[in-house]
C-alpha cells in the first residue's frame, strides 16, 4: 500500500530493525570495549617527592645508600617496590641522587670504597663516583634524580610508570 | 551492491536461507506472549555468558582477593559496575523467566506426546540454572555469600546415609574452603555453561523439529 514512495512495509521494517539493533549494538558494545581497556587508561603514572632524610646524615664526597619502599596499587593487588639510590654530596651545595639501577639491562649497582667506583655484578660495567662510564657496556651515564632541599631535609623526585 | 553478489555465493555453499527459513520463518501456531518465555530465556541466557566472560577478565577465585577484585570491577574499571549489574540482575531475572516459562508449559500440557523429550531437557536445564544460582551466589565470597552456601551446603548434607559425603563433594572438605570456592568457580564457568549449552542444544531441535504446540482449546 506503498502511496507516496516505494517503500515497502517489510523494507521499512527491515531498516527500522537494523537501525535498532545497530543502536542497540553500540550500546553494548562500547561499555565493554571501555570495560576491557580501561587498565590500559587508568595507568596514572606516580610523582612524588620522597624523602631521603637530612642532608647533614650524608657525608660530603661519599656516595651514601638510602634504600625506600614505595607501595603501589594495580587491580586487586598492592605491591611493595624497593628503591635504593646513593646520595652524594659535593662541595658547598651541590648534591647528586644517583638511582643504583644500572642502565645497561637493569641490574644493581654497588659502590665499592676501595675503587672509588661503581660496580655492576651482571657485566662488569664500572661508573665512576659521579656515575660516568668507566667502562662496560652501558650507554649512558647512571640516572639522576630531581633534587629540592625543604627545611634541611632533602627530597627525590621519583617518577614510576 | 556487492553484497548482491556475494551473498548468493555464500548461500550456495553454506545454506544461509534454510537455515533461516527453519529457524526463524517456521510455521507457528496462534499462540499468546507467554510462548515468548523461552525466548526470553535464552536472550538473558547469552547476556549472561555475554556478561560472565567480561567478569572473568577481572575476577580472582581465591579468598583473600576474590572480594578485592570485585570491589575493583565495581569502582576501579570502566562500566565494571553495570557489566556485573546486568550479571547479578540478569541471574535472578532468568531464574523467574525459566519458572514461569515451565509453568506455561505444565498448564497448556506442552509436555505430551511428542514432546516428552523437549520437557525433560527443560527440567535439566531449569535444575541446571538453579545450579548456576547457587554457585554463582558465593563468588563475591561476601558474609552474605559465605553463610549461603554454609546453609545450602549443609542442607545438601542433610540427605539420609550419603548426605555426609554429598556435603565434603560439595565443599571439597568439611569446610568452607578456598577449595569450595574454586569448585563453585569451575562449576559456575565450565560445567554448567557446558551442560546447559548441549542441552539448549537439544532442547532448540527438538522445538524446531517437532513445533510447538497450540493454545489447548475448550475440547483438548
Amino acid at each position: 500500500m506503498a502511496r507516496s514512495s516505494n517503500v515497502t512495509r517489510r523494507g521499512f521494517i527491515t531498516s527500522v530493525m537494523a537501525f535498532a539493533g545497530s543502536i542497540m549494538g553500540v550500546v553494548v558494545g562500547l561499555p565493554i570495549i571501555g570495560y576491557l581497556i580501561s587498565p590500559a587508561l587508568n595507568g596514572a603514572k606516580t610523582d612524588a617527592w620522597v624523602p631521603v632524610g637530612k642532608l647533614d646524615n650524608y657525608p660530603p664526597n661519599v656516595p651514601t645508600q638510602f634504600s625506600f619502599t614505595r607501595t603501589k596499587v594495580n587491580g586487586w593487588e598492592k605491591t611493595v617496590n624497593s628503591y635504593s639510590v646513593y646520595v652524594l654530596r659535593g662541595d658547598g651545595d651541590k648534591i647528586k641522587v644517583l638511582s643504583t639501577v644500572c642502565t645497561h639491562l637493569g641490574c644493581r649497582v654497588s659502590y665499592s670504597k676501595d675503587s672509588d667506583t661503581y660496580a655492576c655484578p651482571c657485566h662488569d660495567a664500572r661508573f665512576s663516583r659521579e656515575g660516568v662510564v668507566l667502562s662496560g657496556p652501558p650507554p649512558r651515564p647512571m640516572d639522576q634524580y630531581e633534587t629540592k632541599m625543604d627545611n634541611g631535609t632533602l627530597f627525590i623526585r621519583v617518577l614510576a610508570s | 551492491m556487492i553484497s548482491k553478489r556475494v551473498f548468493p555465493w555464500l548461500d550456495e555453499r553454506l545454506g544461509l536461507t534454510t537455515i533461516y527459513k527453519t529457524t526463524l520463518d517456521r510455521m507457528v501456531p496462534k499462540v499468546n506472549w507467554w510462548f515468548t518465555l523461552g525466548s526470553a530465556t535464552l536472550f538473558l541466557f547469552v547476556m549472561q555468558l555475554v556478561t560472565g566472560i567480561m567478569l572473568s577478565v577481572y575476577y580472582v577465585p581465591s579468598p583473600d582477593k576474590a572480594y578485592d577484585s570485585i570491589e575493583y570491577i565495581m569502582t576501579g574499571v570502566a562500566f565494571g559496575w553495570l557489566i556485573r549489574g546486568i550479571h547479578h540482575w540478569g541471574a535472578t531475572l532468568m531464574v523467574i523467566t525459566v519458572f514461569i516459562h515451565m509453568l506455561r508449559v505444565f498448564f497448556y500440557a506442552a509436555y505430551k506426546y511428542p514432546r516428552e523429550i523437549t520437557w525433560t531437557t527443560g527440567v535439566f536445564l531449569l535444575l541446571a540454572t538453579l545450579g548456576m544460582g547457587f554457585t554463582g551466589y558465593l563468588l563475591p565470597w561476601n558474609q552474605k555469600a559465605y553463610w549461603a552456601t554454609t546453609v545450602g551446603t549443609s542442607i545438601a548434607g542433610s540427605v539420609p546415609g550419603i548426605g555426609d559425603f554429598i556435603l565434603r563433594a560439595l565443599r571439597g572438605g568439611s569446610d568452607l574452603s578456598a577449595v569450595t570456592l574454586a569448585r563453585f568457580f569451575s562449576a559456575h564457568i565450565w560445567m554448567l555453561p557446558a551442560v546447559i549449552i548441549a542441552l539448549i542444544g537439544v532442547h532448540l531441535y527438538l522445538v524446531i523439529r517437532l513445533g510447538i504446540s497450540s493454545v489447548p482449546k475448550e475440547n483438548d
